[in-house]
């Protein structure tokens, strides 16, 4: 089987505009956190998001090309620029003919549906934008990266709620295994801050009114984030060969799904997960010492996910690393499982784990070792990134260094 | 006048209009035959889980034109803390707006 690197990251996010301000945010567990623009949130009843400060998309692209897409799709593009520089990629007519793009996303453009809708039942306009359909597509974030760069191989999006991107990467690690192509650009984004979404969100009774605290007894829910990370990754051998650099390996994709309910997770199906990446992998239990955990900061996924790492990890458990960034991010949905593996290479390629932040105080259904607050220094080998969607549909990457 | 003491007053029995309204919400929701919940019945008998709950608070705040808290939310343990909690957001919307009940 051949064996999968990533060897360019891009990212976006309340807590970095770029890969290298998003490392540094991890570095000195540095929240974005702030309040969303109260013109967006109007009566909803939480106030802070992950918005991405002083993002123009006018810096990025023309305002032609930026009026075609959602502000999803925008940060798909930002993102997979980004990666592709990295990676140092030089795109040949065969190798734009055979690259694959997959991306997930949880609302794709709902932002821009939702302003249609707003358009015709509240103020009676006898139309809406004429682009409506095409920008609310979950998968116009990966059409406009195969615009972007010319990419016509395999090209789609998975949409798994929060698991989204985690099974995107899932799904390119297939691919190039496969030999069905060499390179893929995959990843997610989100861009959920519209005011009916935010309504949905409220309505779940999920949502913190303060802050995100995964782990600690004092949590009282997620914190929404807008964002975009994307991973260029490829065969071993192409990226040798073409002399780039491999900054990780993805040594295993675990999935499952729990068969339990449509909200409420389970710790056996998200165990399910871990141990079948574990076994992709070909690790032990025993080889891991990162877990970028799920970690919403609801009092359930903190409860379920500790449960579901104790039956996975066994008599290992305690002495596993667990941190969950999104503290700093916020939930960025379907963007979350690749951001997060982003935070894992990137942390472990700078020899450093990022802190859960916001830890106040120690719950004993949550006994693990959480990284509280303060960046723990650390050379690790193998890690994996969670991620557990509403659906009860788990994803889980298996990441070891190179 | 007299029906808005009646309805404020609390009550253990499921005589009074507020209860039985909100027993019929939480059957409704729940797609249970109206005479499936009592208001002694627990949520583990009804099948309700976390997101029933929010479900049916949902269907409340609807019904009596209140608004529930998240927190209170997280507190609520059994259909009397459902009926009892909706009383008083009633008691509450009525002291501060003047208006009749609904319910």
């Amino acid at each position: 089987m051949r064996r999968v690197v990533v060897t360019g990251i891009g990212v976006l996010c309340a807590c970095g505009k770029t890969r290298e301000e998003f490392r540094e945010a991890l570095r000195y567990g540095r929240s974005g956190i702030g309040q969303i623009d109260p013109n967006v949130l109007g009566d909803t009843r939480f106030r802070n998001g992950g918005v991405i400060p002083g993002f123009n998309i006018s810096d990025h692209m023309d305002p032609k090309q930026a009026d075609m897409i959602d502000r999803f799709a925008q940060l798909a593009v930002v993102a997979a620029r980004e990666a592709v520089a990295h990676s140092g990629i030089e795109w040949t007519p065969e190798l734009r003919d055979t690259t694959a793009i997959i991306t997930g996303s949880c609302v794709g453009g709902q932002s821009t549906e939702d302003q249609g809708f707003y358009d015709v039942y509240k103020t009676g306009k006898p139309r809406v934008h004429p682009m409506t359909i095409p920008k609310t597509m979950a998968n116009a974030g990966a059409s406009a990266i195969s615009l972007e760069f010319g990419i016509t191989g395999p090209v789609f999006t998975i949409a798994t709620a929060c698991a989204s991107s985690a099974h995107a990467i899932g799904q390119a690690v297939s691919l190039v295994r496969s030999g069905m192509t060499d390179v893929v650009i995959t990843g997610g984004s989100e861009a959920p801050f519209s005011y009916g979404i935010l309504k949905a969100w409220e309505a779940m009774r999920v949502v913190s009114p303060t802050m995100c605290r995964p782990f600690s007894k004092d949590r009282t829910g997620m914190i929404l984030g807008e964002g975009a990370a994307m991973l260029v990754i490829e065969s071993l051998e192409h990226a040798l060969a073409r002399g780039a650099t491999p900054l990780m390996e993805i040594v295993g994709i675990g999935m499952s799904s729990d068969a339990h309910h449509i909200t409420q997770p389970s710790a056996e199906g998200a165990a399910r997960a871990v141990r079948r990446a574990l076994a992709d992998a070909g690790l032990a239990p025993c080889d891991i010492q990162y877990v970028n955990a799920h970690g919403t900061g609801t009092s359930v996924n903190d409860v379920t996910e500790t449960r579901a790492l104790h039956q996975a990890f066994g008599d290992h458990a305690p002495r596993l690393a667990v941190s969950s960034t999104k503290a700093m991010h916020g939930h960025t949905l379907g963007a979350a499982g690749a951001l997060e593996t982003a935070a894992a290479i990137l942390s472990m390629t700078s020899g450093f784990l990022p802190p859960t932040i916001n830890y106040n105080v120690p719950d004993p259904e949550c006994d693990l070792d959480y990284i509280p607050n303060e960046t723990r220094t650390m050379e690790v080998e193998c890690a994996i990134s969670n991620s557990f969607a509403f659906g009860g549909l788990n994803a889980v990457v298996a990441l070891r260094r190179i | 006048m007299s029906d808005e003491m009646n309805l404020l007053e609390p009550v253990a029995a499921e005589t009074d209009e507020l209860t039985r309204s909100v027993l019929r919400i939480i059957a409704e929701t729940q797609r249970k035959e109206p005479d499936q919940v009592k208001i002694d019945s627990t949520f583990e008998e009804l099948g309700i889980d976390s997101m029933d709950g929010v479900n049916i608070v949902f269907a409340l705040e609807n019904e009596f034109d209140i608004n529930v808290p998240d927190d209170e939310v997280k507190n609520i343990r059994t259909i009397r803390d459902m009926v009892e909690g909706a009383r008083r957001l009633v008691a509450e919307r009525i002291a501060r707006t003047g208006e009749a009940p609904s319910a």
